[in-house]
């Protein structure tokens, strides 16, 4: 019975991928109506979007190949608008982890000051509480203002982005650890600093890693949306340039590659995140 | 009076309200100590304080007004001269049992080897049972085993002496009985001093010297202290067939049950001093009767500390 049940799901799974691709194809087969509008027009757009005998939509076997294509070759570079879907997924990886690795090394420690001292708690909330909600794009702006660097630019707001959810987690992580593990070490004399790495740290580290999860998947949406408004590499402009080229293959592609890359960071920190939960 | 181990004068706590006045004191004006290798129980009602009064020795609180002296030095924070035996075992759960008590260890003797940690917080843990867990974690251990280990992590710094906030309340009752045995054979081997909070009457009549009855907070004072007369070789078997035995429960059930509330504020006895609370044996009562459970009777031989202060 058991063994029966944990092949339900992903056949399910299987299924419901089955029937996307079969309501997608049908969707797209050619219509038979052939009415040139208009030569001129149809040499523009291309004959089978002016004819109408094709929707711009390509089936799943175009997109398919053009997957293939991408998979078999993802590292060439022939100049700016032509390089790899590898390379471009590099780039934008790339600056995740270079803005997420700021953020972390200015979060954590801060988060962990700010959570052992209720006093700095209470003076720095409002401030988080209003830098919080801001879209990290409209920092976008002042960001190229200032630092004059495109790349540099959207690292940054990938830093920002990632900051608050790590610094927010880690400072009620610390503050909420139990009493009773901090009256531990004052009953045994322990020294603040081996407190502070031996109790402290290992009880909110949960806690803390799943701010660190909540960032990297915000950053991870953020970086297409920057890349698209700053332009030059990265999967994010990977998407606008084939919107430019209306290669609505390409684009799907992209899509998908970014949910698979979404989901492999998560993992990675997912499991990251298990090493360190405790049973109570 | 001067030897005594720990002194505790005229200690006193009270929270503050809502609107951050000083509330009524939850107790006031407790002045009670403890010889070394001692074994002290406190009994009294939820709310009168005994957590506090744990706390506030242990360091991990302040009075409000009052000083704990203990072994000549007065008690201002936490320290390894005293050990802790949490109510919530408090152990940390993502270390091992071992690793747990060797917490401790490193902390007291910070020169010592890895190896001479291990072996001294091995012995430990052997000591309480549990040489067959050392590796397992805190989530892989019974509630009984839980509390052994932070029986074992408080015995292993060797502290001059062991406070226990009702160390085995969460147990179930044969697990509980099983722990009071160790506990009362580590205790008479290491004699070790112990300040204990209880609710369990029986299970401070097996382990404790004297019993300090807490009146109900708030303005919750020393009620009396309780002699436990019994010979000292006591084992849970056989404990109720001494005759004393039924005797001191009696008392400290009646005073639990009926007396407690009686001593709240100003209905106190015309003669008591809470510098010297009245200290009576029930067990050595010489009437067959109820009269153990009166405790203004002195018995002749054997004159109540509140009878002479009187005059």
């Amino acid at each position: 019975m058991d063994i029966h049940k944990r092949w339900h799901a992903p056949l399910l799974s299987v299924i419901i991928f089955g029937l996307f691709l079969g309501i997608w194809y049908l969707a797209t087969v050619p219509k038979e109506a052939a009415v040139i509008v208009d030569e001129e027009y149809a040499k523009l757009v291309g004959a089978a979007a002016a004819t109408g005998s094709k929707t711009a939509v390509p089936n799943p076997t175009a997109v398919a190949v053009k997957l293939w294509e991408h998979i078999k070759d993802p590292f060439y570079d022939r100049g700016t608008n032509d390089k790899g879907i590898g390379i471009q997924l590099g780039y934008s990886i790339g600056r995740v982890l270079v803005g997420f690795f700021l953020a972390a090394v200015l979060a954590i420690p801060l988060g962990f000051v700010i959570g052992m001292s209720p006093l700095l708690y209470k003076a720095l909330d409002p401030f988080i509480q209003v830098l919080k909600p801001i879209s990290p794009l409209a920092w976008m702006p002042l960001a190229l203002y200032t630092i004059q660097d495109s790349n540099t630019s959207s690292i940054f707001v990938i830093f920002i982005c990632s900051l608050w959810p790590m610094l927010i987690n880690t400072a009620f992580g610390v503050a909420s650890v139990r009493k009773d593990w901090l009256n531990v070490a004052r009953t045994l004399e322990v020294s603040p600093l081996r407190t502070a790495f031996q109790v402290i740290l290992p009880a909110a580290a949960p806690t803390i890693m799943t701010g660190m999860r909540i960032s990297v998947g915000i950053a991870w949406l953020v970086i297409v949306a920057a890349e698209m408004l700053v332009g030059g590499t990265g999967i994010g402009y990977f998407v606008w340039n084939e919107w430019n080229n209306l290669s609505i293959s390409n684009i799907i592609n992209a899509i998908l590659l970014i949910g698979l890359v979404g989901m492999v960071l998560d993992a990675i920190l997912n499991r990251l995140a298990k090493a360190v939960t405790y049973k109570e | 009076m001067t030897q005594n181990f720990l002194m505790v004068q005229e200690l006193a706590k009270s929270f503050p309200t809502a609107n951050g006045k000083p509330g009524a004191p939850v107790f006031e004006d407790i002045h009670f100590s403890i010889q070394r290798g001692e074994f002290v129980c406190i009994v009294g009602h939820s709310g009168c304080g005994k957590t506090t009064i744990l706390n506030i020795l242990a360091g991990l609180d302040e009075s409000t007004s009052g000083v704990v002296i203990m072994d000549g030095r007065e008690v201002r924070g936490p320290s390894l001269d005293r050990g802790v035996v949490f109510q919530s075992h408090a152990l940390l759960p993502w270390l091992t049992t071992l690793k747990n008590v060797e917490f401790g260890v490193r902390s007291r003797w910070p020169d010592w080897k890895a190896s001479q940690i291990q072996a001294h917080s091995t012995k430990y843990l052997e000591m309480v049972g549990l040489g067959q867990a050392l590796h397992k974690k805190p989530s892989e251990l019974s509630g009984g085993m839980k509390q052994r280990v932070g029986i074992a992590r408080a015995f292993a710094i060797q502290p001059k002496m062991l406070l226990l906030d009702e160390p085995f309340g969460a147990l179930d009752a044969l697990t509980r009985g099983t722990i009071q045995d160790e506990l009362v054979s580590i205790v008479q081997a290491t004699h070790q001093t112990v300040f204990m909070i209880t609710h369990d009457v029986d299970e401070s009549i097996l382990l404790a010297d004297k019993v300090i009855l807490m009146s109900s907070g708030p303005y919750a004072k020393i009620a009396e202290i309780v002699e436990v007369t019994l010979p000292r070789n006591r084992t849970r078997h056989t404990i109720h067939h001494d005759p004393q035995y039924y005797k001191i429960r009696n008392h400290l059930v009646d005073f639990l049950v009926n007396r407690s509330q009686e001593y709240a504020g100003a209905e106190l006895a015309a003669d008591y001093d809470p510098r010297h609370p009245p200290v009576v044996r029930p067990g050595l009562a010489v009437d067959t009767h109820d009269s153990a459970n009166v405790p203004d009777k002195p018995t002749p031989h054997q004159p109540l500390l509140h009878a002479v202060t009187k005059n």
